[in-house]
């Protein structure tokens, strides 16, 4: 069997331009699917479960619809702000909610000692919010209600900026610089980790009150959070609370709601539907240049078996069997399969490390393209060698030694 | 590998066994009633008609005849590489075909491709080697197909490129050879599995006469060591090699005699 495969290489290597040209449908088709499936997972890597599970329960009043798109987008920009008071008045009417905090931000330069990193988000929220986001603190606390009422400078920080700030000291009870203002710090946030381009970790949060003091003169607007009793209940708050809205907003019964409630499950549901899209590129592309590929090695392998008929017969002559004939032109066939699939995955390993080295997307080579490779290898080089090798192993040997 | 069949284990034992009282030797084939012939539309060619023949253990045989008179026909039905329309092919105690029973019997692909590869040795009058393999290659391709583990293989390939003086030119292929010299890499390959016959089919066609010559002597060192040789001519000096010539005429056989400059004391055949 093992002199039958080098046979079959030694064919290949007296024609490499040939066998080339040939495995080049194949090397697109498996350099997509390839390259979209590290893409894939680079994205899966970033929307971490967590993420995707956080909220399943927590809705968002905000002017406009996150996913809307463009015409919404401009809609959404005559409405009125929403109001931080907002969350008070729904958590006092609303029976099917059990917590709310406004959610106010900018992104704002902080420093320690000598040390800064620009533009991390400042979040201002009362001290409800971890509970609602199922946030942990790992280190020291969150803060108090009182705190929030009273305005203290006191912050939570997330991972990034303890790694920046504080290498190897305890940040608990440092002073940090939030846009020139004196802040302590009070806790640390979980890691959290990325969501899609988003770095859950470069970010801090203060009493919401504080924050509208110094950083918000001007009233920009706020985001609601809303956790909803259970996540079961959440389909009944959801409606409770968007009446509660209307009212607090004076709608009359015909107008048309001049908010939007929004949900982390949007971007799951949006996250799908694109790596859905993805996907279904993949597979048409893949497909479609797998089997142009195909008929390529086919097509090869016909004119090497009608090249060779000679050969065929000499080897018949001297005592090859039909089955070690048509096994010599399918390894001859997997064999180029393999040269375009093996080229295929290169080209998207590279494709994923640049995008990795290049983009923040973590793109990356998922392991079981190992399997998946030899699969295309044995399929492709099955079904479009077959009726080439077929041909050859029926070959007549006398009309063969005859041939040419 | 066997076909069996009640005709051959009835039929044979006395048959043979007579033959081999007459003359004292082993009958290796039997051409019983054989005939090839090509259907072309209407017209009918009787490549081979109607031959009856016995070839014995360690026979030199030449078989003369007019171009088209059917020897490579003939040479091809011997060597497993064509099957005849109607007769009864018998090879050593094997019926590799028989075309006239009612019920044909016909070895399978594997069996007759087993039968070229360990029973016969060809040599054709084009080489027909690999081009792109080496003398040693070439050689070994009948040993790879036997299922010879590698390290036997070479011993026996290097025995056989020394048998015909060709030891130094295992590594080249056939395109670095003289004529003379492929056909010896020919002749290698055709005896590397010890066969129990040399088809050679107008071995000396394409080589000139003192290269012939020079292939001559190791076809007639083969019959030495106990080898059966056919060999198909169109040259009566080369023929004069064998001990038995044929002449063939129209797929028939027109002359079967015994070589008297070989044979001191002709045998009955
Ligand atoms: N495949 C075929 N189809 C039809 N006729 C064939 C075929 N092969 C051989 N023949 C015919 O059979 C006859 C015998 O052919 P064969 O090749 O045996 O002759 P030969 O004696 O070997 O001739 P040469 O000396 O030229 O080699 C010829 O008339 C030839 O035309
Ligand atoms: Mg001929």
């Amino acid at each position: 069997m093992f002199d039958i495969l080098k046979m079959s290489i030694s064919a290949l290597l007296a024609h490499k331009m040939r066998t080339v040209l040939t495995t080049l449908g194949i090397t697109i088709g498996v350099f997509t699917v390839g390259a979209i499936t590290a893409i894939i997972e680079g994205l899966n890597s970033s929307f971490e479960s967590q993420i995707s599970m956080m909220g399943s329960d927590v809705f968002y009043i905000s002017k406009g619809s996150w996913f809307g798109g463009y015409e919404s987008w401009i809609n959404a920009r005559k409405r009125k702000p929403v109001d931080v008071d907002l969350a008070d008045y729904i958590s006092e009417n609303a029976i099917n909610v059990s917590a709310t905090s406004p959610m106010v931000n900018r992104h704002r330069t902080l420093k320690y000692k000598d040390k800064s990193i620009e533009s991390v988000e400042v979040t201002g929220v009362n001290h409800l919010m971890p509970m609602i986001e199922g946030t942990e603190i790992d280190a020291g606390r969150f803060f108090s209600e009182s705190e929030c009422r009273h305005r203290k400078n006191v912050v939570v920080i997330g991972e990034n900026i303890r790694k920046e700030f504080f290498p190897d000291t305890n940040p608990v009870g440092e002073k940090i610089y939030i846009s020139g203002h004196r802040f302590m710090v009070i806790g640390l946030f979980e890691k959290k980790g990325k969501m899609l381009f988003n770095d859950m970790d470069n970010r801090v949060q203060v009493p919401y009150l504080t924050f509208s003091k110094l950083f918000q003169r001007r009233n920009r607007g706020a985001n609601i959070a809303v956790k909803s009793t259970s996540t079961a209940m959440l389909d009944d708050s959801k409606e409770e609370v968007r009446n509660l809205v209307r009212h607090y907003r004076h709608l009359k019964p015909s107008d048309e709601d001049d908010f939007a409630i929004n949900q982390m499950n949007t971007l799951v549901d949006m996250y799908n539907r694109m790596t859905a899209l993805l996907w279904a590129v993949a597979i048409g592309i893949g497909s479609i240049s797998l089997v142009v590929g195909g008929i390529g090695v086919m097509n090869i392998m016909l004119v090497s078996v009608t090249e060779r008929t000679r050969e065929i017969g000499i080897r018949k002559s001297v005592g090859a069997t039909r089955q070690k004939i048509l096994f010599q032109f399918l390894f001859e066939s997997m064999a180029v399969c393999s040269i375009g699939v093996i080229s295929g995955l290169l080209l998207a390993t590279g494709a994923a490390y640049i995008i990795h080295t290049f983009t923040p997307l973590a793109a990356k080579v998922p392991a079981n393209w190992g399997i998946l490779g030899a699969g295309v290898v044995v399929l492709v080089g099955l079904i479009f060698g077959m009726w080439p090798a077929n041909r050859a192993a029926r070959l007549d040997p006398i009309d063969a030694l005859r041939f040419g | 590998m066997e076909v069996k069949s009640e005709k051959k284990v009835g039929e044979n034992p006395e048959k043979t066994e007579e033959k081999n009282n007459m003359t004292g030797q082993n009958t290796l084939i039997k051409f019983d009633h054989i005939s090839r012939i090509y259907q072309m539309g209407a017209e009918t060619i009787r490549a081979l008609d109607d031959i009856s023949l016995t070839i014995h253990v360690n026979d030199y045989i030449s078989i003369m005849g007019p171009s088209g008179s059917g020897k490579s026909t003939l040479m091809n039905i011997i060597g497993c590489l064509d099957t005849p329309t109607s007769g009864v092919y018998q090879f050593e105690d094997e019926i590799v075909c028989d075309m006239n029973s009612e019920k044909i019997i016909k070895m399978n692909d594997n069996q007759l491709a087993s039968i070229r590869n360990k029973k016969i040795g060809f040599v054709f009058q084009t080489f027909n080697l690999l081009p792109r393999a080496t003398a040693f290659q070439n050689v070994e391709l009948p040993l790879i197909y036997a299922g010879i583990p590698r390290h036997e293989r070479r011993e026996k390939v290097l025995k056989a490129l020394k048998d015909v003086s060709l030891a130094d030119r295992s590594t080249h292929t056939p395109s670095e050879l003289s004529g003379g010299q492929r056909q010896r890499v020919a002749i290698a390959r055709a005896l590397v599995n010890s066969p129990s016959i040399i088809l050679a089919d107008e071995p000396t066609g394409n080589l000139d006469s003192e290269t012939s010559r020079e292939i001559m002597v190791f076809l007639d060192e083969l019959h030495r060591l106990n080898n059966t040789v056919i060999i198909v001519t169109h040259e009566p000096d080369i023929a004069a090699h064998a001990h038995r010539m044929i002449h063939i005429l129209d797929g028939k056989i027109d002359r079967d005699e015994i070589n008297h400059q070989k044979i001191k004391n002709p045998v009955n055949v």
